[in-house]
């Protein structure tokens, strides 16, 4: 039950119903909580990896720490511009968000 | 019991057995907990104020507070017409979860703990911090702007004061050199961290973090009854309310028993038990806690903020560095 | 035991992200997440992986979420408002998932992939991260935490000002 495979797919399915909030959304946030399904997708793969196939099991830990730093970084940037965005368009709706200049 | 033990043990294994028996005292222990000390911040503050406090059900209004708990028991649950039901109904379940996990990685006696994690520190503060989410949950859920203004003063107050906290946990740690709790206690077999400089300062700053991390007075912010009727809690009734108000005691003896796990000692002492020590310094930490709330007045909001960032980070993080330097000099000397 | 948890885990994973992704009330999606990543992170605990499944609750739920909770807040005017989720390619969306579930499909299962003859036993690995990071992975480490500064500026710039401006 607990193999490889299984792992893979639960990532698998993980990461598509992510891409398909982010295809679907169209409101930033809503896309930026999407990604991040799709982001924890990756790490579980990772994690997969570490246990059933390298003999190593501290390398592919390194690997989801730096994930856990982006996805920090990335989420407060974009809630930053997102922010800022509202302060313009009193709006997150990425369909109105198609001036170059405000 | 032992008989009892055994089958136990027989049925389930010795880890389960284990982890299914300090689950069931850590759940008597948070209600006994609570009990005693919301009569206890009663009559501190009876005491404080030259009042006498409950003095009417029992000797010294010993069980006034199980009387208060029939009464919220028997109460109707009132749920507001706008709220929004999911998010209402779920925040008074969500908050007394991470409270027994935290429990279950605290040594309480030499040798006595339920779950020893190489990880122990961190996994009270990841789940501690569950609070915040929770809050958030109440706040938006009740559709009410006191509830909702409480809600992210909470928030803002919590993230702000959460990093002088944590620096000051790594301080520790780094002083322990582990981050099992069990190990750190060890650690300070010759010397509590607390005795020595840098550990003072971090136990200082960790001291005014934590009251600010359980919302408590003068950062009572969050639930100001003065300005915003009962913060995030104000559209809950009760067995609901008696939710916010468990989780809230337990907090607080959950983060006094961390300070004095990473600070004094855990269970060290002379002469009495170790268990008996560990609930002693607990206990007289969250005195501590409730001798604040009836003698500093409530600070304003952007003094609040301003304190963690401007002078509560800074000064953990020099500490960090210094303590860092610290042991790097000390095993030079050795 | 074991695979009791992990099909706890599994459950309070995915079903709560198909809200994540579904939802017409954003605040309810921003919510759903909290249970995916604690799912998320039971899966690294039984993936031998403690210490991450631990840091998934402190920096995934007390800090990533919070954060998006507080932005959904401060862009959302009024409570009932519900974000519109009619987006013209909407189908194209659901067409080009499947897509690319099938296309994982075919990568997991055709895929001979190497079997370790002997799984290692789950060890504490925290010590272990500490070295490696350290020492083998310095630099990526240290690039990491230039990002994150920079971050920090560039995000408290930014939002400075469009406050300035209005």
């Amino acid at each position: 039950m607990n193999s490889l495979t299984t792992y893979l797919l639960i990532a698998a399915m993980l990461f598509t119903i992510g891409l398909f909030g982010v295809l679907r959304r169209r409101s930033l946030i809503a896309m930026l909580i999407s990604i991040e399904l799709m982001l924890n997708a990756a790490s579980i793969n990772f994690l997969a990896f570490t246990k059933f196939v390298s003999p190593d099991p501290a390398t592919g830990q390194i690997y989801v720490l730096l994930i856990m730093g982006v996805a920090a970084a990335e989420v407060a940037i974009a809630l930053a511009i997102i922010i800022s965005l509202y302060r313009w368009l009193r709006t997150i709706d990425i369909e109105r968000a198609d001036r170059l200049r405000g | 019991m032992a008989d009892l033990y055994q089958k136990l043990v027989m049925l389930l294994g010795d880890d389960l057995t284990v982890l299914i028996l300090g689950i069931v005292l850590t759940l008597g222990f948070i209600q006994f907990n609570s009990l005693f000390l919301i009569w206890l911040e009663r009559k501190v503050a009876g005491h404080m104020q030259l009042r006498l406090g409950p003095m009417e059900v029992g000797p010294h209004g010993i069980i006034q507070t199980i009387a208060d708990g029939i009464k919220l028991v028997g109460k109707q649950l009132i749920t507001p017409r706008y709220v929004d039901k999911w998010l209402f109904m779920l925040a008074p379940v969500i908050v007394l979860m991470p409270v027994p996990l935290a429990f279950l990685v605290l040594p309480v006696h030499p040798g006595v703990v339920v779950l020893d994690m190489n990880v122990g520190i961190l996994l009270i503060f990841g789940f501690s911090t569950l609070n915040v989410l929770t809050i958030l949950m109440a706040g938006w859920g009740s559709h009410n702007k006191y509830s909702l203004l409480g809600a992210i003063r909470a928030v803002a107050q919590n993230i702000a004061y959460e990093s002088p906290l944590l620096v000051t946990v790594i301080t520790a740690v780094l002083w322990a050199r582990s981050l099992n709790m069990s190990a750190i206690v060890d650690a300070q077999d010759k010397i509590w961290f607390v005795f020595t400089p840098w550990g003072a300062l971090a136990f200082l700053i960790f001291l005014i973090s934590a009251t600010a991390e359980t919302n408590r007075a003068p950062f009572d912010l969050p639930e100001a009854e003065s300005e915003l009727v009962a913060g995030f809690h104000t559209e809950y009734s009760g067995m609901r309310f008696a939710m916010f108000f468990l989780a809230e005691y337990t907090n607080m003896f959950i983060v006094s028993a961390v300070g004095v796990t990473l600070f004094l000692g855990g269970w060290r002492g002379p002469i009495l038990p170790g268990f008996i020590w560990f609930l002693l310094k607990s206990y007289v930490l969250v005195f501590m806690f409730l001798w604040f709330r009836w003698t500093f007045p409530r600070v304003r909001f952007d003094q609040l903020l301003g304190f963690a960032w401007k002078v509560l980070l800074p000064i953990a993080l020099v500490n960090l560095v210094v303590t860092g330097g610290a042991i790097k000099l000390i095993d030079l000397i050795r | 035991m074991k695979n009791f948890a992990f099909n706890v885990f599994v459950i309070i994973t995915l079903i709560p992200s198909f809200w994540v992704a579904l939802s017409s009330n954003i605040v309810h999606a921003a919510f759903s997440l909290f249970f995916t990543f604690f799912g998320v992170a039971g899966l690294y605990v039984l993936l031998g992986a403690d210490f991450l499944g631990v840091l998934q609750v402190l920096v995934y739920i007390s800090g990533i979420l919070v954060l998006i909770i507080f932005g959904v807040m401060m862009t959302q005017r009024a409570q009932m408002e519900h974000i519109s989720t009619r987006l013209p390619g909407r189908f194209a969306g659901a067409v080009l998932s499947v897509l690319v579930f099938g296309g994982f499909m075919v990568a997991v299962y055709k895929t001979a992939w190497p079997k370790l003859t002997e799984l290692p036993e789950p060890v504490p690995t925290t010590s272990e991260i500490g070295n490696l990071l350290l020492g083998k992975y310095l630099i990526p480490f240290e690039v990491a935490s230039v990002l994150l500064l920079a971050v920090l500026v560039g995000a408290a710039l930014i939002v400075r000002q469009s406050v300035r401006k209005e």
